[in-house]
Protein backbone atom coordinates (compact mmCIF):
# COMPACT_ATOMS: atom_id res chain seq x y z
CA UNK A 1 0.00 0.00 0.00
CA UNK A 2 1.08 3.50 -0.78
CA UNK A 3 0.90 6.04 2.01
CA UNK A 4 1.43 9.79 1.85
CA UNK A 5 2.32 11.48 5.10
CA UNK A 6 1.94 15.25 5.09
CA UNK A 7 4.30 17.18 7.34
CA UNK A 8 4.98 20.81 8.16
CA UNK A 9 8.08 22.62 9.31
CA UNK A 10 7.27 24.84 12.30
CA UNK A 11 9.27 26.95 14.76
CA UNK A 12 10.66 24.86 17.60
CA UNK A 13 7.84 24.00 20.04
CA UNK A 14 9.78 25.45 22.95
CA UNK A 15 10.72 28.72 21.23
CA UNK A 16 8.85 32.01 21.53
CA UNK A 17 6.98 32.61 18.27
CA UNK A 18 6.56 36.01 16.63
CA UNK A 19 4.73 37.66 13.79
CA UNK A 20 6.66 39.88 11.37
CA UNK A 21 5.77 43.55 11.48
CA UNK A 22 5.89 44.05 7.69
CA UNK A 23 3.35 41.47 6.50
CA UNK A 24 1.95 39.90 9.71
CA UNK A 25 3.17 36.43 8.77
CA UNK A 26 4.96 34.02 11.07
CA UNK A 27 8.62 34.90 11.62
CA UNK A 28 10.19 31.61 10.57
CA UNK A 29 13.76 32.90 10.73
CA UNK A 30 13.86 33.79 14.42
CA UNK A 31 13.56 30.23 15.66
CA UNK A 32 14.91 26.87 14.64
CA UNK A 33 12.61 25.08 12.21
CA UNK A 34 11.60 21.59 13.26
CA UNK A 35 9.29 18.83 12.07
CA UNK A 36 5.92 19.70 13.69
CA UNK A 37 5.89 17.45 16.75
CA UNK A 38 2.37 16.25 16.09
CA UNK A 39 3.42 15.16 12.58
CA UNK A 40 6.00 12.79 14.05
CA UNK A 41 3.10 10.59 15.11
CA UNK A 42 1.78 10.66 11.54
CA UNK A 43 5.19 9.60 10.17
CA UNK A 44 5.46 6.83 12.75
CA UNK A 45 1.95 5.55 11.98
CA UNK A 46 2.73 5.51 8.25
CA UNK A 47 5.93 3.55 8.87
CA UNK A 48 4.13 1.03 11.08
CA UNK A 49 1.42 0.48 8.48
CA UNK A 50 4.04 -0.02 5.75
CA UNK A 51 5.92 -2.45 8.00
CA UNK A 52 2.71 -4.41 8.60
CA UNK A 53 1.26 -4.34 5.09
CA UNK A 54 4.17 -3.63 2.74
CA UNK A 55 4.33 -0.74 0.31
CA UNK A 56 5.91 2.66 0.70
CA UNK A 57 5.59 5.89 2.69
CA UNK A 58 6.06 9.18 0.86
CA UNK A 59 6.59 12.40 2.83
CA UNK A 60 4.80 15.44 1.41
CA UNK A 61 5.51 18.97 2.56
CA UNK A 62 4.76 22.49 1.42
CA UNK A 63 7.10 25.13 2.71
CA UNK A 64 10.10 27.31 2.00
CA UNK A 65 13.49 25.97 0.91
CA UNK A 66 14.41 25.28 4.52
CA UNK A 67 11.46 22.88 4.94
CA UNK A 68 13.58 20.44 2.92
CA UNK A 69 15.32 19.67 6.25
CA UNK A 70 11.98 18.54 7.63
CA UNK A 71 11.37 16.25 4.68
CA UNK A 72 14.84 14.74 5.32
CA UNK A 73 14.03 14.31 8.99
CA UNK A 74 10.98 12.22 8.09
CA UNK A 75 13.07 10.26 5.58
CA UNK A 76 15.67 9.59 8.27
CA UNK A 77 12.91 8.10 10.43
CA UNK A 78 12.32 5.64 7.59
CA UNK A 79 10.01 7.09 4.95
CA UNK A 80 10.94 6.07 1.41
CA UNK A 81 10.67 9.21 -0.69
CA UNK A 82 9.70 12.85 -0.47
CA UNK A 83 7.73 15.50 -2.30
CA UNK A 84 8.54 19.11 -1.43
CA UNK A 85 6.34 21.88 -2.82
CA UNK A 86 8.41 25.04 -2.73
CA UNK A 87 7.61 28.35 -4.41
CA UNK A 88 8.16 31.95 -3.30
CA UNK A 89 4.56 32.74 -4.21
CA UNK A 90 3.35 30.43 -1.45
CA UNK A 91 4.52 32.82 1.27
CA UNK A 92 1.57 33.84 3.44
CA UNK A 93 -0.83 31.16 2.18
CA UNK A 94 -3.91 30.47 4.32
CA UNK A 95 -5.29 27.02 5.15
CA UNK A 96 -7.54 27.09 2.06
CA UNK A 97 -4.59 27.65 -0.28
CA UNK A 98 -2.45 25.13 1.60
CA UNK A 99 -5.13 22.47 1.26
CA UNK A 100 -5.57 23.27 -2.44
CA UNK A 101 -1.84 22.94 -3.12
CA UNK A 102 -1.52 19.74 -1.09
CA UNK A 103 -4.54 18.25 -2.86
CA UNK A 104 -2.90 18.98 -6.23
CA UNK A 105 0.37 17.43 -5.10
CA UNK A 106 -1.41 14.33 -3.77
CA UNK A 107 -3.97 13.60 -6.48
CA UNK A 108 -3.36 11.07 -9.21
CA UNK A 109 -0.46 9.38 -7.44
CA UNK A 110 -2.40 6.34 -6.24
CA UNK A 111 -2.11 6.91 -2.50
CA UNK A 112 -4.23 4.52 -0.43
CA UNK A 113 -3.91 6.60 2.70
CA UNK A 114 -3.00 10.23 3.30
CA UNK A 115 -1.93 10.73 6.91
CA UNK A 116 -1.62 14.04 8.78
CA UNK A 117 -0.82 15.05 12.34
CA UNK A 118 -3.83 16.48 14.17
CA UNK A 119 -2.61 20.09 14.01
CA UNK A 120 0.49 22.22 13.60
CA UNK A 121 1.94 23.74 16.75
CA UNK A 122 2.23 27.19 15.11
CA UNK A 123 -1.11 27.93 13.40
CA UNK A 124 -3.08 25.37 15.43
CA UNK A 125 -6.12 25.53 13.14
CA UNK A 126 -6.54 21.78 12.72
CA UNK A 127 -8.50 22.19 9.50
CA UNK A 128 -6.14 21.18 6.68
CA UNK A 129 -6.82 17.39 6.83
CA UNK A 130 -10.60 17.99 6.60
CA UNK A 131 -10.09 20.50 3.78
CA UNK A 132 -7.89 18.09 1.81
CA UNK A 133 -10.50 15.33 2.25
CA UNK A 134 -13.15 17.77 1.00
CA UNK A 135 -11.08 18.77 -2.03
CA UNK A 136 -10.17 15.21 -2.99
CA UNK A 137 -13.66 13.83 -2.26
CA UNK A 138 -12.15 11.21 0.05
CA UNK A 139 -13.47 9.85 3.36
CA UNK A 140 -12.28 11.84 6.36
CA UNK A 141 -11.02 9.72 9.26
CA UNK A 142 -9.50 12.34 11.53
CA UNK A 143 -8.33 12.69 15.15
CA UNK A 144 -7.57 8.97 15.22
CA UNK A 145 -6.12 7.47 18.37
CA UNK A 146 -5.96 4.05 16.71
CA UNK A 147 -5.73 3.12 13.01
CA UNK A 148 -6.04 -0.32 11.43
CA UNK A 149 -6.07 -1.30 7.78
CA UNK A 150 -7.83 -4.48 6.75
CA UNK A 151 -7.77 -5.16 3.02
CA UNK A 152 -9.35 -2.11 1.41
CA UNK A 153 -10.90 -0.79 4.64
CA UNK A 154 -9.47 1.54 7.24
CA UNK A 155 -10.87 1.43 10.78
CA UNK A 156 -10.06 4.02 13.38
CA UNK A 157 -10.98 5.32 16.80
CA UNK A 158 -11.82 8.99 16.37
CA UNK A 159 -11.33 11.01 19.55
CA UNK A 160 -14.44 13.00 20.48
CA UNK A 161 -15.45 15.29 23.34
CA UNK A 162 -17.15 12.38 25.11
CA UNK A 163 -14.77 9.52 24.34
CA UNK A 164 -14.29 8.09 20.88
CA UNK A 165 -16.21 7.01 17.80
CA UNK A 166 -15.37 3.84 15.91
CA UNK A 167 -15.12 4.88 12.28
CA UNK A 168 -14.81 2.84 9.12
CA UNK A 169 -14.04 3.91 5.56
CA UNK A 170 -13.00 2.42 2.25
CA UNK A 171 -9.53 3.25 0.93
CA UNK A 172 -8.32 5.66 -0.29
CA UNK A 173 -8.93 7.88 2.73
CA UNK A 174 -7.55 10.88 4.58
CA UNK A 175 -6.48 10.19 8.17
CA UNK A 176 -5.21 12.46 10.92
CA UNK A 177 -3.70 11.04 14.08
CA UNK A 178 -3.54 12.45 17.59
CA UNK A 179 -0.57 12.58 19.89
CA UNK A 180 0.11 9.33 21.74
CA UNK A 181 -1.29 7.07 19.05
CA UNK A 182 2.25 5.67 19.08
CA UNK A 183 5.80 6.44 20.20
CA UNK A 184 7.63 8.05 17.27
CA UNK A 185 11.03 6.49 16.64
CA UNK A 186 14.25 8.46 16.71
CA UNK A 187 16.20 8.46 13.46
CA UNK A 188 19.15 6.04 13.70
CA UNK A 189 22.59 6.98 12.39
CA UNK A 190 21.99 4.53 9.57
CA UNK A 191 18.63 6.16 8.89
CA UNK A 192 20.18 9.63 8.76
CA UNK A 193 22.82 8.45 6.27
CA UNK A 194 20.26 6.61 4.15
CA UNK A 195 17.97 9.66 4.07
CA UNK A 196 20.59 11.65 2.18
CA UNK A 197 20.24 9.29 -0.78
CA UNK A 198 16.46 8.99 -0.83
CA UNK A 199 14.66 10.68 -3.70
CA UNK A 200 12.93 14.02 -3.04
CA UNK A 201 10.85 15.48 -5.84
CA UNK A 202 10.70 19.29 -5.78
CA UNK A 203 7.56 20.83 -7.25
CA UNK A 204 6.67 24.44 -8.00
CA UNK A 205 3.23 25.96 -8.43
CA UNK A 206 3.51 25.77 -12.18
CA UNK A 207 4.39 22.06 -11.95
CA UNK A 208 1.11 21.62 -10.09
CA UNK A 209 -0.87 23.88 -12.40
CA UNK A 210 -1.81 26.24 -9.55
CA UNK A 211 -2.13 29.96 -10.29
CA UNK A 212 0.20 32.08 -8.18
CA UNK A 213 -2.63 34.57 -7.59
CA UNK A 214 -4.71 31.86 -5.88
CA UNK A 215 -2.17 31.35 -3.09
CA UNK A 216 0.11 33.39 -0.86
CA UNK A 217 -0.83 36.55 1.01
CA UNK A 218 -2.71 38.02 -1.97
CA UNK A 219 -4.76 34.84 -2.41
CA UNK A 220 -5.62 34.50 1.29
CA UNK A 221 -9.31 34.88 2.12
CA UNK A 222 -8.71 36.26 5.54
CA UNK A 223 -6.35 39.08 6.34
CA UNK A 224 -4.70 40.32 9.50
CA UNK A 225 -5.77 43.90 10.23
CA UNK A 226 -3.33 44.39 13.07
CA UNK A 227 -1.65 42.51 15.88
CA UNK A 228 0.00 43.37 19.15
CA UNK A 229 2.02 41.71 21.84
CA UNK A 230 -0.31 41.02 24.76
CA UNK A 231 0.52 43.56 27.45
CA UNK A 232 2.39 41.91 30.30
CA UNK A 233 0.12 40.85 33.08
CA UNK A 234 0.07 43.10 36.13
CA UNK A 235 2.07 41.43 38.86
CA UNK A 236 -0.12 39.41 41.19
CA UNK A 237 0.30 38.68 44.87
CA UNK A 238 2.73 35.90 45.73
CA UNK A 239 3.05 34.70 49.32
CA UNK A 240 5.17 32.02 50.94
CA UNK A 241 3.33 29.24 52.70
CA UNK A 242 3.82 29.32 56.43
CA UNK A 243 1.18 26.80 57.23
CA UNK A 244 -1.75 28.93 56.07
CA UNK A 245 -1.16 28.98 52.28
CA UNK A 246 -4.33 27.04 51.51
CA UNK A 247 -6.45 29.30 53.69
CA UNK A 248 -4.99 32.37 52.03
CA UNK A 249 -5.95 31.09 48.62
CA UNK A 250 -9.44 30.41 49.99
CA UNK A 251 -9.57 34.05 51.22
CA UNK A 252 -8.57 35.21 47.75
CA UNK A 253 -11.21 33.02 46.08
CA UNK A 254 -13.87 34.41 48.42
CA UNK A 255 -12.74 37.96 47.64
CA UNK A 256 -12.96 37.18 43.91
CA UNK A 257 -16.40 35.61 44.46
CA UNK A 258 -15.40 32.13 43.29
CA UNK A 259 -16.63 30.74 46.59
CA UNK B 1 -31.21 42.66 10.31
CA UNK B 2 -28.55 40.47 8.86
CA UNK B 3 -28.93 36.79 9.61
CA UNK B 4 -26.11 35.11 11.52
CA UNK B 5 -26.05 31.30 11.46
CA UNK B 6 -24.98 29.70 14.73
CA UNK B 7 -24.09 26.01 14.64
CA UNK B 8 -25.53 24.33 17.73
CA UNK B 9 -23.24 22.11 19.77
CA UNK B 10 -25.34 19.55 21.58
CA UNK B 11 -24.90 16.29 23.45
CA UNK B 12 -27.60 13.81 24.45
CA UNK B 13 -30.32 16.21 23.38
CA UNK B 14 -29.06 19.08 25.52
CA UNK B 15 -27.66 22.34 24.19
CA UNK B 16 -24.08 22.93 25.31
CA UNK B 17 -23.10 26.15 27.03
CA UNK B 18 -20.83 27.26 24.16
CA UNK B 19 -23.92 27.50 21.94
CA UNK B 20 -25.53 29.99 24.32
CA UNK B 21 -22.29 32.00 24.26
CA UNK B 22 -22.35 32.03 20.46
CA UNK B 23 -26.02 33.10 20.37
CA UNK B 24 -25.22 35.93 22.78
CA UNK B 25 -22.31 36.99 20.57
CA UNK B 26 -24.39 36.65 17.39
CA UNK B 27 -26.98 39.10 18.77
CA UNK B 28 -24.32 41.81 18.65
CA UNK B 29 -23.68 41.04 14.97
CA UNK B 30 -27.21 40.64 13.62
CA UNK B 31 -30.17 38.31 14.07
CA UNK B 32 -29.11 34.83 15.19
CA UNK B 33 -30.53 31.69 13.61
CA UNK B 34 -29.52 28.46 15.29
CA UNK B 35 -28.75 25.43 13.15
CA UNK B 36 -29.43 22.11 14.87
CA UNK B 37 -27.91 19.17 12.99
CA UNK B 38 -28.52 15.59 14.07
CA UNK B 39 -31.15 13.85 16.11
CA UNK B 40 -32.50 14.84 19.51
CA UNK B 41 -33.92 18.31 18.88
CA UNK B 42 -36.36 18.27 21.80
CA UNK B 43 -38.89 21.01 22.57
CA UNK B 44 -36.85 21.76 25.66
CA UNK B 45 -33.63 22.23 23.67
CA UNK B 46 -35.43 24.50 21.22
CA UNK B 47 -36.84 26.54 24.07
CA UNK B 48 -33.32 27.09 25.39
CA UNK B 49 -32.17 28.32 21.98
CA UNK B 50 -35.13 30.73 21.84
CA UNK B 51 -34.42 31.95 25.34
CA UNK B 52 -30.89 32.95 24.29
CA UNK B 53 -32.00 34.83 21.22
CA UNK B 54 -32.45 32.44 18.28
CA UNK B 55 -35.08 34.02 16.05
CA UNK B 56 -35.19 30.89 13.93
CA UNK B 57 -34.02 27.36 14.60
CA UNK B 58 -33.24 25.35 11.49
CA UNK B 59 -33.56 21.71 12.41
CA UNK B 60 -31.82 19.27 10.13
CA UNK B 61 -32.49 15.74 11.31
CA UNK B 62 -31.81 12.42 9.68
CA UNK B 63 -29.51 9.59 10.57
CA UNK B 64 -26.94 10.59 7.92
CA UNK B 65 -25.90 13.49 10.12
CA UNK B 66 -25.25 11.22 13.07
CA UNK B 67 -23.82 8.23 11.23
CA UNK B 68 -21.05 9.77 9.13
CA UNK B 69 -18.02 11.88 10.08
CA UNK B 70 -18.28 15.69 9.58
CA UNK B 71 -18.84 15.79 5.80
CA UNK B 72 -22.69 15.60 5.87
CA UNK B 73 -22.85 18.48 8.36
CA UNK B 74 -20.65 20.65 6.14
CA UNK B 75 -22.82 19.77 3.17
CA UNK B 76 -26.10 20.65 4.89
CA UNK B 77 -24.63 23.87 6.19
CA UNK B 78 -23.38 24.81 2.72
CA UNK B 79 -26.95 24.36 1.42
CA UNK B 80 -28.26 26.66 4.14
CA UNK B 81 -25.58 29.26 3.41
CA UNK B 82 -26.50 29.18 -0.28
CA UNK B 83 -30.23 29.59 0.51
CA UNK B 84 -30.06 32.16 3.30
CA UNK B 85 -26.97 34.18 2.39
CA UNK B 86 -26.17 34.87 6.06
CA UNK B 87 -23.81 37.67 7.04
CA UNK B 88 -21.63 35.16 8.90
CA UNK B 89 -21.53 31.62 10.24
CA UNK B 90 -20.41 31.08 13.83
CA UNK B 91 -19.24 27.62 14.84
CA UNK B 92 -18.05 26.39 18.25
CA UNK B 93 -14.28 25.96 18.22
CA UNK B 94 -14.29 22.27 19.07
CA UNK B 95 -12.24 19.78 17.07
CA UNK B 96 -15.31 18.84 15.03
CA UNK B 97 -16.54 22.42 14.82
CA UNK B 98 -13.29 23.51 13.22
CA UNK B 99 -13.46 20.64 10.72
CA UNK B 100 -17.03 21.57 9.78
CA UNK B 101 -15.88 25.19 9.34
CA UNK B 102 -12.91 24.14 7.20
CA UNK B 103 -15.00 22.03 4.84
CA UNK B 104 -17.70 24.70 4.67
CA UNK B 105 -15.05 27.26 3.70
CA UNK B 106 -13.90 25.07 0.81
CA UNK B 107 -17.50 24.43 -0.31
CA UNK B 108 -18.59 28.07 -0.19
CA UNK B 109 -15.32 29.68 -1.35
CA UNK B 110 -15.19 31.60 1.89
CA UNK B 111 -12.48 32.65 4.28
CA UNK B 112 -12.35 30.98 7.67
CA UNK B 113 -10.98 32.19 10.99
CA UNK B 114 -10.60 29.71 13.85
CA UNK B 115 -10.38 30.09 17.62
CA UNK B 116 -11.71 33.64 17.82
CA UNK B 117 -12.09 34.98 21.36
CA UNK B 118 -14.18 37.98 20.26
CA UNK B 119 -16.00 39.17 17.14
CA UNK B 120 -16.78 42.84 16.58
CA UNK B 121 -19.91 44.22 14.92
CA UNK B 122 -17.97 44.67 11.66
CA UNK B 123 -17.00 40.95 11.85
CA UNK B 124 -13.40 41.63 12.80
CA UNK B 125 -12.30 38.61 14.80
CA UNK B 126 -9.86 38.71 17.69
CA UNK B 127 -7.55 35.75 18.13
CA UNK B 128 -5.12 35.10 20.88
CA UNK B 129 -2.23 33.24 19.25
CA UNK B 130 1.09 31.71 20.23
CA UNK B 131 -0.27 30.74 23.60
CA UNK B 132 -1.85 34.08 24.26
CA UNK B 133 1.37 36.02 23.72
CA UNK B 134 0.03 37.87 20.68
CA UNK B 135 -3.42 39.33 20.02
CA UNK B 136 -4.42 39.36 16.34
CA UNK B 137 -7.34 41.12 14.66
CA UNK B 138 -8.35 39.74 11.31
CA UNK B 139 -11.19 39.76 8.84
CA UNK B 140 -12.49 37.41 6.22
CA UNK B 141 -12.04 39.03 2.81
CA UNK B 142 -13.92 36.61 0.58
CA UNK B 143 -17.30 34.87 0.67
CA UNK B 144 -19.33 34.38 3.85
CA UNK B 145 -17.19 34.90 6.95
CA UNK B 146 -16.92 31.56 8.80
CA UNK B 147 -15.65 32.06 12.31
CA UNK B 148 -15.10 29.44 14.98
CA UNK B 149 -15.32 30.85 18.49
CA UNK B 150 -13.66 29.44 21.59
CA UNK B 151 -15.74 28.36 24.57
CA UNK B 152 -15.79 30.87 27.45
CA UNK B 153 -15.25 33.85 25.12
CA UNK B 154 -18.62 35.44 25.95
CA UNK B 155 -20.82 35.31 29.04
CA UNK B 156 -24.16 33.85 27.95
CA UNK B 157 -27.07 36.22 28.54
CA UNK B 158 -30.68 35.31 27.93
CA UNK B 159 -32.73 37.53 25.62
CA UNK B 160 -35.82 35.76 24.40
CA UNK B 161 -36.63 35.57 20.69
CA UNK B 162 -39.20 33.64 18.69
CA UNK B 163 -37.10 30.53 18.13
CA UNK B 164 -39.35 29.49 15.28
CA UNK B 165 -38.65 25.92 14.28
CA UNK B 166 -38.00 25.47 10.57
CA UNK B 167 -37.40 21.89 9.50
CA UNK B 168 -34.88 21.52 6.71
CA UNK B 169 -34.67 18.32 4.72
CA UNK B 170 -31.17 16.88 4.73
CA UNK B 171 -29.98 15.89 1.31
CA UNK B 172 -26.62 14.28 1.81
CA UNK B 173 -24.61 13.08 -1.17
CA UNK B 174 -23.00 9.64 -1.26
CA UNK B 175 -19.60 11.33 -1.41
CA UNK B 176 -20.20 12.79 2.05
CA UNK B 177 -20.95 9.33 3.44
CA UNK B 178 -17.41 8.01 3.09
CA UNK B 179 -16.53 7.64 6.76
CA UNK B 180 -19.15 5.71 8.72
CA UNK B 181 -19.47 5.84 12.50
CA UNK B 182 -19.93 2.21 13.56
CA UNK B 183 -19.92 2.74 17.32
CA UNK B 184 -19.71 5.32 20.06
CA UNK B 185 -17.75 4.87 23.25
CA UNK B 186 -18.39 7.22 26.14
CA UNK B 187 -15.36 7.55 28.37
CA UNK B 188 -15.70 7.71 32.15
CA UNK B 189 -16.22 11.34 33.03
CA UNK B 190 -16.59 10.97 36.76
CA UNK B 191 -19.18 13.74 36.80
CA UNK B 192 -16.68 16.54 36.15
CA UNK B 193 -17.33 19.24 33.56
CA UNK B 194 -15.66 19.07 30.18
CA UNK B 195 -12.16 20.52 30.22
CA UNK B 196 -12.54 22.95 27.32
CA UNK B 197 -15.91 24.29 28.56
CA UNK B 198 -15.29 24.36 32.32
CA UNK B 199 -15.52 27.66 34.20
CA UNK B 200 -12.86 26.45 36.62
CA UNK B 201 -9.89 24.19 35.82
CA UNK B 202 -7.59 22.70 38.45
CA UNK B 203 -4.46 21.15 37.04
CA UNK B 204 -1.37 19.31 38.14
CA UNK B 205 2.13 18.96 36.76
CA UNK B 206 5.53 17.47 37.49
CA UNK B 207 5.32 18.58 41.14
CA UNK B 208 2.39 16.22 41.70
CA UNK B 209 4.97 13.45 41.58
CA UNK B 210 2.88 10.53 40.38
CA UNK B 211 -0.59 9.29 39.53
CA UNK B 212 -1.58 8.86 43.19
CA UNK B 213 -0.63 12.51 43.77
CA UNK B 214 -3.43 13.57 41.43
CA UNK B 215 -5.85 12.59 44.21
CA UNK B 216 -5.32 15.97 45.92
CA UNK B 217 -5.76 17.81 42.60
CA UNK B 218 -9.02 15.95 41.91
CA UNK B 219 -10.30 16.59 45.44
CA UNK B 220 -9.72 20.33 45.01
CA UNK B 221 -11.38 20.24 41.58
CA UNK B 222 -14.43 18.47 43.01
CA UNK B 223 -14.74 20.98 45.85
CA UNK B 224 -15.05 23.72 43.20
CA UNK B 225 -17.05 21.78 40.60
CA UNK B 226 -14.03 22.14 38.32
CA UNK B 227 -12.49 20.13 35.50
CA UNK B 228 -9.07 18.53 36.01
CA UNK B 229 -6.18 19.29 33.68
CA UNK B 230 -2.56 18.17 33.54
CA UNK B 231 0.69 19.46 32.13
CA UNK B 232 2.51 17.58 29.44
CA UNK B 233 5.13 16.42 31.95
CA UNK B 234 2.34 14.68 33.88
CA UNK B 235 0.60 13.13 30.87
CA UNK B 236 3.89 12.04 29.27
CA UNK B 237 4.85 10.33 32.52
CA UNK B 238 1.52 8.49 32.40
CA UNK B 239 0.30 10.02 35.69
CA UNK B 240 -2.89 11.35 34.16
CA UNK B 241 -4.77 10.41 30.97
CA UNK B 242 -3.56 12.14 27.89
CA UNK B 243 -6.88 13.74 26.90
CA UNK B 244 -6.59 16.05 29.91
CA UNK B 245 -3.35 17.65 28.74
CA UNK B 246 -3.44 21.45 28.68
CA UNK B 247 -0.87 23.09 26.44
CA UNK B 248 0.45 23.61 22.98
CA UNK B 249 0.18 19.92 22.12
CA UNK B 250 -3.01 19.46 24.15
CA UNK B 251 -6.15 21.45 24.86
CA UNK B 252 -6.42 25.22 25.07
CA UNK B 253 -8.55 26.38 27.96
CA UNK B 254 -9.72 29.83 28.92
CA UNK B 255 -11.69 29.40 32.14
CA UNK B 256 -12.72 32.05 34.68
CA UNK B 257 -10.32 30.47 37.16
CA UNK B 258 -7.27 28.29 36.56
CA UNK B 259 -5.41 26.76 39.49
CA UNK B 260 -1.95 25.42 38.53
CA UNK B 261 -0.41 23.02 41.02
CA UNK B 262 3.19 21.90 40.72
CA UNK B 263 3.45 23.25 37.18
CA UNK B 264 6.59 25.19 36.27
CA UNK B 265 4.98 27.11 33.41
CA UNK B 266 7.07 26.21 30.38
CA UNK B 267 5.88 27.90 27.18
CA UNK B 268 4.38 24.55 26.12
CA UNK B 269 1.94 24.75 29.05
CA UNK B 270 1.37 28.51 29.02
CA UNK B 271 0.22 28.21 25.42
CA UNK B 272 -2.81 26.29 26.65
CA UNK B 273 -3.93 28.39 29.63
CA UNK B 274 -2.46 31.88 29.48
CA UNK B 275 -5.77 33.50 28.57
CA UNK B 276 -7.52 32.22 31.70
CA UNK B 277 -9.21 35.15 33.44
CA UNK B 278 -7.83 34.50 36.94
CA UNK B 279 -4.78 32.35 37.61
CA UNK B 280 -3.83 30.88 40.97
CA UNK B 281 -0.49 29.11 41.36
CA UNK B 282 0.89 26.70 43.93
CA UNK B 283 4.53 25.75 43.44
CA UNK B 284 7.42 25.11 45.78
CA UNK B 285 9.92 26.79 43.45
CA UNK B 286 9.68 30.59 43.83
CA UNK B 287 11.58 30.95 40.52
CA UNK B 288 9.02 28.96 38.49
CA UNK B 289 7.96 31.07 35.46
CA UNK B 290 4.30 30.23 36.12
CA UNK B 291 4.37 32.83 38.93
CA UNK B 292 4.67 35.55 36.22
CA UNK B 293 1.08 34.70 35.26
CA UNK B 294 -0.26 34.40 38.78
CA UNK B 295 -2.95 36.71 40.10
CA UNK B 296 -2.42 34.95 43.38
CA UNK B 297 0.43 32.56 44.10
CA UNK B 298 1.64 30.51 47.02
CA UNK B 299 5.22 29.30 47.25
CA UNK B 300 4.88 26.05 49.12
CA UNK B 301 4.40 22.30 49.07
CA UNK B 302 1.24 21.51 47.16
CA UNK B 303 0.63 18.47 49.34
CA UNK B 304 0.04 20.73 52.34
CA UNK B 305 -1.39 23.80 50.58
CA UNK B 306 -3.89 22.07 48.30
CA UNK B 307 -5.59 19.78 50.90
CA UNK B 308 -5.86 22.79 53.22
CA UNK B 309 -7.46 24.80 50.45
CA UNK B 310 -9.94 21.98 49.75
CA UNK B 311 -10.84 21.87 53.48
CA UNK B 312 -11.23 25.63 53.66
CA UNK B 313 -13.53 25.67 50.64
CA UNK B 314 -15.67 23.03 52.33
CA UNK B 315 -15.82 25.05 55.56
CA UNK B 316 -16.64 28.33 53.87
CA UNK B 317 -19.41 26.75 51.90
CA UNK B 318 -20.85 24.95 54.92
Amino acid sequence: MKIAVCVKQVPDTWAEKKLKSDDSTLDRESAEGVLNELDEYAVEEALRLVEAHGGEAVVVSMGPERAGETVRKALSMGADAGIHVVDDNLHGSDALATSAVLAKALEGRGFDLIIFGSESTDARMSVVPAMVAERLGLPQVTFAQKVEVDGSTVRAERLTEYGFDSVEAALPAVVSVVEKINEPRYPSFKGIMAAKKKPVETLTLSDLGVEAAAVGLAGAWSAVADFAQRPPKAAGTVVTDEGEGGARIADYLVEQKFI
Amino acid sequence: MAEILVVVDHAEGAVKKVTLELLTLARSLGEPSAVWMGSGASAEALATLAEYGAATVYVVEGSDLDDYVVAPKAEVLAQLVAEKSPAAVLVPSSAEGKEIAGRLAVKTNSGVITDAVAVDADLTATQSVFGGAVVVHSRVSNGTPIITVRPNSTTPEASAAAGTRVDVAASVSDAAKGAKVTGRTVAQKGGRPELSEAAIVVSGGRGVGGSEGFGVVEALADSLGAAVGASRAATDAGWYPHQFQVGQTGKTVSPQLYIANGISGAIQHRAGMQTSKTIVVVNKDPEAPIFELADFGVVGDLFSVVPQLTDEIGKRRA
